[in-house]
């Protein structure tokens, strides 16, 4: 009689043996080499807790009041750049889509609309605002400029891949009776991408208002410059109310826009 | 309807006379909004500088070429600590959101009236300020250097991956559940063997998805002395040493590329 | 009305879609197209609107001088006005009203921007109320398509084909996705239409009952090639074994 008893065993996430025991030791090596490189000034740190818990307190209360003009003023910016960039970049999004889906575009426009859209991918908003500083001087045109740039990166590549998608046969009938390539779009393709591009421009319009801030710590226009002034300043009470003002315009634009979209479906 | 009867014969229009106003409501007020913005805009504009970019874009373009490449070796250290800003922030980062999901989503959380307000709170709070603001408060606070970045780019990726974690939570099958409290298991059992399984790729995908737009972000964290790459094209660009900006940005758009190819092959690998 | 001489497809890859189709149908005649998966009767029916282009061969049209193939995109679009399609998966626009589909055969004739802000002709209105009746959906018509069951969204297929008032009606296996009794009374509409107005048609269907009871003509398709053209009382059993391949054909052929 065989006295051999039945093991079972969970089945290990990474099958090879070797290779489990050499991803451990990569792992273990970074974190080691990571550990070793990485400059940390403890000193500075514990100078800094207090700081830090000054700042805590500063939202005990925030002071909206003795800069409040600058706020107002900032965050006033903030929205008309975000509006307008948002609607500028929406519109050009919509021509470089089209170009950018295969279903849709001849090669040549193909490339091009992706070349377009990978550009404006490529680098964060805040180096764009940089160089758009550079070129059309301070203020808030040069923000708006920046945020349409990545509104396009983003708002192309996602629609462009809705498009991408839509149901062949439907655009195929509306094609049979003899539409011109406008109306195929119009009644062939829009209602079927409708729903994502509606959503898409919520998000868009809540990440822009975002982005808007950070912009003008560089000079782009907005409630940035403010914000990096108060932390200049160590004026965290002013920080802290700029950051609720923030907080609270995120959670209205979030709320409403989860409200229009199911309006619209 | 809109079925228009007019005088002896029927017509239709796509809207009826109310549903059409208000469209053409909708469509004034919005232009409106936008000529006011824009005029706003407009105003703080020196319109000479707008039209003249060009003449500065090709100015610019020609300080930038040719790079100047032997500064190449002086960027080692900061790619490398931009890469260790990324990592480690995406890390600590999503697994301070995994409780914070939990506590979140509506079919996990333990309080609904207490806890779970303060999780959503704790999100919606890490997803409204961007890396960049959350590193000028921590250089403030810590000091600059690369901790400062490590510690801001966490912060934001708490909201990020908190926020589509709780949805996916909210959306596993609960049958799924049931059977296996069926079987009389505990609540930590429901936990291993009912829901970190039906969660755990979308748990890989947004840990993956946010590690490459944190690499985006870690490249900028050091323009307000969060470390990484940020401070030397701050340095540079403060310096107007043009060639040796065009050779950063070179190293962006690599790490960039590097960061984009590595996550479609970790996707091909485990999806 | 229809002549097509040598029509001919060939995909990159090689295949051999359609291998040189010779077919004339005269004005108001109403034709079926049988034959197995595979064999191009999708291809085919595409070939004529040029849906597919086809690689060789000429599509008259209406008259002798008037080469389907040889017209430039302009000239295409008139003529594609002029043939009406129904599709298998009834290929409405989901999300637009039975109104708009049934009005979305008429974009041929109404200029872009009449057509974005939904300004069609009276006289097309007035069209698209009579078919709407006649199919028994006008109270539906605000209704978006994809509230309709499958034979309601054929009928309204139908209906946008029609009201570009065709002289040949394209309809590719409009059976496809129905159901024994829906599929009957579409055939049934299909064929009163194209008597009412003296319309040629080309149906394709695979089910060879239903092919023979509502046709005048059956052409059989196998592999690209037409191996069978004649009344449907001509369908034997040896002429299926030929188009399909071997089966207790003895259920099938209507008597």
């Amino acid at each position: 009689m065989n006295d051999k008893k039945v093991i079972w065993k969970r089945k290990p996430l990474i099958k090879n043996r070797l290779l489990r025991i050499g991803l451990i030791l990569l792992i273990s090596t970074y974190l080691l080499s990571v550990f070793l490189t990485t400059e940390i000034d403890w000193q500075r740190i514990l100078e800094g807790i207090p700081r830090g818990k000054n700042f805590i307190f500063a939202f005990f209360p925030p002071d909206f009041i003795t800069r409040s003009d600058e706020i107002l003023a900032g965050i006033f910016e903030s929205l008309w750049m975000t509006i307008v960039a948002t609607i500028v970049g929406i519109l050009i999004s919509i021509p470089v889509s089209l170009g950018a889906a295969k279903n849709i575009a001849p090669k040549f426009v193909y490339f091009l609309s992706r070349g377009v859209i990978t550009l404006s991918r490529s680098f964060q908003e805040v180096i764009l605002a940089i160089f758009f500083v550079k070129l059309m001087g301070f203020g808030p045109f040069a923000g708006m400029v920046t945020l349409s740039l990545s509104t396009i990166g983003f708002f192309a590549k996602l629609l462009s891949e809705d498009i991408e998608d839509i149901n062949k046969s439907q655009a195929e009938a509306i094609k049979s009776t003899g539409s011109s390539w406008f109306q195929w779009v119009n009644y062939g393709v829009q209602p079927q991408v409708m729903p994502r591009f509606i959503g898409l421009s919520l998000y868009r319009l809540d990440i822009n208002f975002r982005e808007s801030a950070v912009i003008g710590i560089v000079g782009g226009g907005g409630i940035g410059s403010t914000l990096n002034t108060a932390f200049d300043r160590y004026e965290f009470e002013t920080a802290a109310a700029v950051l609720i003002v923030i907080i609270s315009i995120v959670m209205i634009v979030e709320y409403t826009s989860s409200h229009l979209r199911k309006l619209i479906k | 309807m809109p079925i228009i009867k007019q005088k002896d014969y029927k017509t239709w229009k796509k809207f009826d006379r109310k549903r059409d106003l208000q469209n053409w409501l909708c469509w004034f007020l919005g232009t409106l909004i936008f000529s006011f913005c824009f005029g706003l805009i407009s105003s703080k504009t020196i319109w000479f500088y707008v039209f003249d970019s060009h003449n500065e874009a090709l100015d610019l373009l020609g300080r930038m070429f040719p790079p100047e490449t032997n500064y190449f070796l002086t960027l080692i250290k900061p790619i490398w600590d931009t890469l260790n800003i990324a990592t480690i922030g995406t890390t600590i980062g999503t697994l301070i959101a995994i409780p914070l999901a939990f506590l979140s989503a509506n079919n996990t959380t333990p309080s609904k009236k207490f806890l779970r307000p303060l999780a959503l709170f704790c999100i919606v709070s890490s997803r409204s300020i961007n890396s960049v603001i959350w590193a000028l408060l921590l250089v403030a606070v810590v000091g600059p250097g690369v901790l400062a970045g490590i510690i801001a780019i966490g912060l934001r990726s708490i909201g990020f991956c908190g926020k589509l974690l709780y949805e996916a939570i909210e959306e596993i099958d609960e049958n799924q559940i049931e059977a296996i409290e069926a079987t009389g298991a505990n609540k930590a059992q429901i936990m291993t063997f009912g829901i970190v399984p039906q969660i755990l790729p979308a748990f890989t995908s947004i840990s993956i998805y946010r590690w490459d737009i944190n690499i985006r972000e870690a490249t900028v964290v050091g323009l307000v002395g969060a470390g990484g790459i940020g401070i030397e094209l701050d340095a540079q660009i403060g310096g107007l040493a043009w060639a040796k900006v065009s050779v950063i940005l070179l190293a962006i758009v690599v790490a960039v590329v590097f960061s984009e190819w590595i996550t479609a092959k970790i996707r091909r690998f485990i999806l | 009305m229809l002549k097509t001489i040598n029509l001919k497809k060939v995909y990159p890859n090689g295949e051999e879609a359609l291998k040189g189709i010779n077919l004339e149908i005269p004005n108001g005649q109403v034709v079926t197209l049988i034959g197995p998966s595979g064999a191009g009767k999708s291809t085919f029916i595409r070939t004529i609107n040029r849906l597919v282009e086809p690689t060789s061969g000429k599509v008259y049209f209406a008259n002798e001088k008037n080469d389907i193939t040889s017209l430039n995109k302009s000239k295409l679009r008139k003529i594609r006005r002029q043939i009406g399609m129904i599709f298998q998966e009834f290929a409405l626009v989901e999300r637009l009203s039975v109104m708009e589909n049934v009005l979305s055969g008429r974009l041929g004739y109404v200029g872009f921007w009449n057509s974005f802000f939904r300004k069609f002709p009276q006289k097309d209105i007035e069209e698209a109320f009579r078919l709407l009746q006649r199919i028994g959906l006008e109270h539906m018509l605000d209704k978006r398509a994809d509230e309709l069951s499958g034979g309601q969204r054929q009928r309204v297929g139908i209906a946008r084909a029609l009201i570009q008032n065709p002289m040949l009606l394209l309809v590719d296996e409009p059976t496809a996705s129905l159901d024994p009794k829906n599929s009957r009374q579409i055939m049934r509409l299909i064929c009163e239409l194209c008597k009412e107005r003296n319309l040629a048609a080309i149906i394709n269907i695979h089910d060879v009952f239903l092919a023979q009871n509502f046709a005048e003509r059956i052409i059989g398709l196998k592999a690209g090639e037409i191996v069978y053209d004649g009344k449907p009382s001509g369908l034997s059993e040896t002429i299926l074994t030929k188009i399909y391949g071997e089966e207790d054909w003895s259920k099938t052929v209507a008597n």
